[in-house]
């Protein structure tokens, strides 16, 4: 059992785990002690030196990122040394960073400019030497040098990625953060970069900047659905606790934006879930496993990139949010009497690399793209304060039908593992005609980066591995280099957790977070009455009316996939020109 | 018994730090490992350093017999001499004549004031990035690919020798240097003071002085009523004229530490980048210059960004603010 060791913050006495570092145990407490370049995902750099502490018995300032805390120990966080200390390293911090708050990720969660009042540092003392460094933007992301503080939060994410794209040269002042510019490492989009820069130095394209533009256009439907991973983390951006479920709010919210339509691409999960449970259950016929995941658009670039001779393997359903906005611009639109060149498709998503795959041009249908615009989490929170509305003060409203109403399958899907226990609920049943008893898949839920289970399926077994992370990814495919055949389904999406933990979702994010976005997850499926995919009568109609040969079926839900080179590096005047 | 007898004559560490040889010996001898590795730090990378040269020079067969020695001692059969890239072609045939078959690799340092720093010694030689580590671990406990190792300085090793052989006199080489009569290496007693030294070696000036001592950058700045005091450090002592021109010599060093810095923590990246900005402007900031030298020397990551104010912060107080 895990002794409780009591110390004293500020004179104040403090119980905390053995094992605790000063920072953990004061944050604990509710002390604040400030750091810039800690994350609790990442390693202890201890380079940003602004969260040092006094230890009696300790020679000079000690930082609390690293202490470990000890019986009886005393620390104190406020001298007039450390206050001091902090002051002035927090004019070197802003001598670095041009600020530009006005379009800030942080915007008014800056951490830099809160600590910059309470600590009475000017943060015009130094001219800003990195007013002349570059802004980059590959794919959807943006790097913007300028505000950098190098801090590596986001080189060390990028190698724990197995992506290795934004790297470190240079020595002291010259030091700079910058995108490789070797072939054989390019982005994929994931942008966990995001999650982890405490400056708000990287952001995805369009957000804050461009984020109304979409709305400005006449004579335009406006549909808009937003991602499973969504209605469990939007919250927080309005001050709810995190894990809140706001679907209702979340509705409303973006109704009183101006759309004409939402629908929940929960939905159009369960189509995803049909298609990809049936191709699986091929893959196992065909002895062509492993059959892997593709709704991340990460991951699949991650693929595409690094592992090309795998592709064939990649499942060719396309992503729920592309069979949405191809079903609504194909069977809706039928329905409603519209021409689907008036129609635009808006969604929201937990995720960067979503603004990506909208630009693939396979999925096009009928010469148009499914989605037109894809905005984060954070970019739809940011304009719904933008225009007040205030998304945890509005009474819930219900998406619209026919595609508003999801099985618990499909609202699974944001996190970890949720996409191949949807599968495989529906899977055992194309099998067997009988549902499982059991529809929970403990083993491969929650936030281990490598989960593995077997199922047995009338004697049949299916090895599985659930993959979060791609650097995780990365070391099962290497596994599979060795052993082909160690795994038949393997769900991989990029980021830690699932979509709950994406790119594009508020931030902070931590492993407390992304646990309690992810339990919310699966409490609304174990609150449905409808579980199963095959069982949603909103699918089972569209399949009727719709989606009932194989031609309609492949143009509207499949896709394929092919080697990628390098993308290109675009440099920026600044921050604003995004595209 | 050599541990014993190290901590008996009290042979403290001779590239800086002074840390007791006994000690450091006895921890990686004692640490739990299938491996560990003994490094000789030949960096001297310290301007105004010259010592491990001469040491080198004169006598590479004794300072290999200290490796040698301390590998037997602690248990371990790999060791490295992290040598000084300006040193490298001059020793270079020398020291692999003095080597022999001992497995010990001669290793050329690259250019960089950082790479002497301990830990960061480690990482070159792992060809990890040229950056200090956090400490604790410390290289005693995980050094070298994470074994427990032992490095030590160039005259440590070398004396360390005269302590196994009983011929250790209690004395260090100094390299006397700046405005000195004559310049070069003399060996003293380690317990001589400054004025000793310099009274011995026919080098107390005949005019206004003051010197740094321990180190060409990173030394402490002594007046000439200070001077009842070892040298310290790495065993330099350089004298300057009271009335040199103050600008130039903190440029010098705000420049060397700029120029240095490796760029990962905070204060000393873009700390000595400012300080060296505010050195070059006509009207000095003196407010500024200090809250930079203060976040220096309290916040720094490293030794380096620690040392780097040292100077200043005593040139300023002792000399610049008595000048009219």
């Amino acid at each position: 059992m895990q002794k409780n060791l009591k110390f004293l913050i500020d004179q104040k006495e403090i119980e905390a785990a053995e094992g605790k570092t000063v920072l953990q145990a004061a944050a604990e407490n509710g002390i604040k002690i400030p750091a810039l370049c800690y994350h609790p995902d990442l390693k202890i750099k201890s380079n940003c030196r602004l969260c040092l502490v006094e230890i009696k018995g300790e020679k000079g300032l000690v930082p609390a990122c690293r202490a470990i805390i000890k019986e009886g120990m005393e620390v104190k966080t406020r001298s007039e040394k450390i206050d001091r200390t902090r002051k002035v390293n927090l004019e070197l911090l802003f001598a670095q960073h041009i600020e530009e708050c006005d379009d800030c990720n942080l915007a008014k969660d800056c951490l830099l400019l809160g600590l910059a009042r309470e600590y009475k540092a000017n943060i015009q003392r130094f001219l800003d030497r990195k007013k002349n460094r570059k802004v980059y933007q590959f794919g959807p992301i943006v790097f913007d040098q300028t505000k950098c503080i190098d801090c590596r939060n986001c080189v060390e994410v990028c190698a724990e990625q197995s992506v290795g794209f934004l790297q470190s040269r240079g020595q002291g002042a010259g030091t700079e953060i910058f995108p490789s510019l070797c072939q054989e490492r390019d982005c994929v989009y994931c942008g966990q970069c995001i999650m982890h820069c405490p400056v708000g130095a990287i952001e995805a394209a369009g957000e804050f900047e461009n984020s109304e533009e979409f709305l400005k256009k006449d004579g335009k439907i406006k549909i808009f659905q937003f991602a499973p991973a969504i209605r469990a983390s939007i919250g927080e951006s309005f001050n709810l606790p995190a894990g809140s479920v706001v679907t209702g709010q979340l509705v409303a919210a973006i109704k009183a934006l101006g759309a004409d339509k939402v629908f929940d691409v929960s939905v159009a999960a369960d189509f995803t879930t049909m298609e990809e449970a049936q191709e699986l259950i091929e893959k196992v016929k065909s002895n062509t496993t492993p059959c892997l995941t593709s709704c991340c658009p990460a991951w699949v670039k991650y693929l595409e990139f690094n592992y090309p001779n795998l592709i064939d393997h990649l499942a060719t359903t396309r992503s729920p949010q592309i069979i949405m906005g191809g079903l609504v611009k194909t069977y809706w639109a039928q329905k409603e009497k519209i021409n689907p060149k008036d129609i635009m498709v808006i969604s929201v998503m937990p995720c960067t690399a979503k603004k990506y795959e909208i630009q693939r041009k396979e999925l096009e249908v009928n010469g148009l793209r499914p989605v037109d615009y894809v905005m984060t989490t954070r970019e739809l929170a940011y304009l719904l304060k933008k225009k007040k509305i205030n998304l945890a003060g509005i009474k819930p409203e219900a998406a619209d039908s026919p595609m508003g109403d999801p099985s618990g399958a499909g609202v699974i899907y944001g996190a970890s593992g949720g996409v191949v226990e949807s599968a495989l609920r529906t899977a055992y049943y194309k099998l067997t005609g009988k549902n499982l008893e059991k529809l929970e898949f403990e083993q491969v839920r929650g936030m281990d980066g490598i989960k593995k289970a077997e199922i047995d399926i009338e004697g049949k077994k299916i090895k599985i591995a659930v993959i979060n992370g791609l650097g995780n990814a990365k070391k099962v495919l290497e596994e599979l280099k060795r052993d082909p055949k160690a795994y038949d389904a393997i769900e991989v999406m990029a980021c830690p957790g699932g979509c709950i933990g994406g790119g594009g979702q508020p931030i902070p994010v931590s492993p407390e977070i992304r646990k309690q976005r992810a339990e919310a997850l699966y409490l609304i499926d174990q609150g449905k009455a409808n579980r199963l995919a095959h069982q949603n009568p909103d699918v089972i109609k569209v399949y009727e009316e719709f989606l009932n040969n194989d031609k309609i079926i492949h143009k509207v839900c499949h896709t394929s996939y092919n080697a990628k080179t390098k993308g290109e590096i675009k440099i920026l005047k600044n921050s604003k020109e995004t595209k | 018994m050599i541990i014993e007898r190290l901590k008996k004559e009290g042979l403290k560490g001779r590239g800086g730090a002074a840390f007791p040889t006994g000690l450091k010996w006895e921890a990686v001898k004692n640490a739990k490992a299938d491996k560990k590795y003994v490094i000789c730090n030949a960096s001297e990378g310290e301007p105004g350093v010259l010592k491990d040269l001469f040491i080198l020079r004169k006598y590479p067969e004794e300072v290999i017999k200290g490796i040698n020695l301390a590998m037997r001692e602690i248990g371990s059969d790999s060791a490295y001499i992290f040598l000084n890239p300006k040193y490298f072609p001059k020793l270079e045939k020398k020291l692999k004549k003095a080597i022999k078959d001992l497995p010990i690799v001669l290793f050329k340092k690259p250019h960089g004031y950082i790479c002497g720093e301990e830990s960061t010694l480690l990482n070159v030689i792992e060809g990890k990035p040229k950056m200090p580590r956090l400490k604790p671990p410390f290289p005693t406990e995980k050094g070298l690919w994470d074994y427990p190792t032992l490095i030590n300085n160039v005259e440590t090793f070398y004396q360390a020798v005269q302590v196994a052989e009983g011929k250790y006199k209690a004395e260090r080489f100094y390299t006397l240097g700046g405005k000195v009569k004559k310049k070069g290496i003399a060996v003293l007693p380690e317990n001589f003071t400054v004025r000793q030294i310099l009274e011995h070696t026919g080098n107390w000036p005949n005019f206004d002085f003051f010197v740094q001592v321990g180190g060409g950058m990173s030394g402490e700045i002594l007046v000439s009523e200070e001077l009842d005091r070892p040298a310290g450090g790495a065993g330099s002592i350089i004298i300057y004229k009271k009335n040199a021109n103050p600008m130039k010599i903190m440029r010098k060093w705000a420049r060397f530490f700029m120029n240095e810095s490796c760029g990962q923590c905070v204060p000393c990246r873009e700390g000595t980048f400012r300080l060296n900005e505010a050195l070059k402007r006509k009207d000095f900031d003196r407010e500024l210059v200090e809250d930079i030298l203060f976040v220096l020397s309290e916040a720094s990551l490293c030794p380096l960004g620690k040392g780097a104010a040292v100077p200043f912060i005593g040139y300023l107080n002792k000399i610049y603010a008595k000048k009219p």
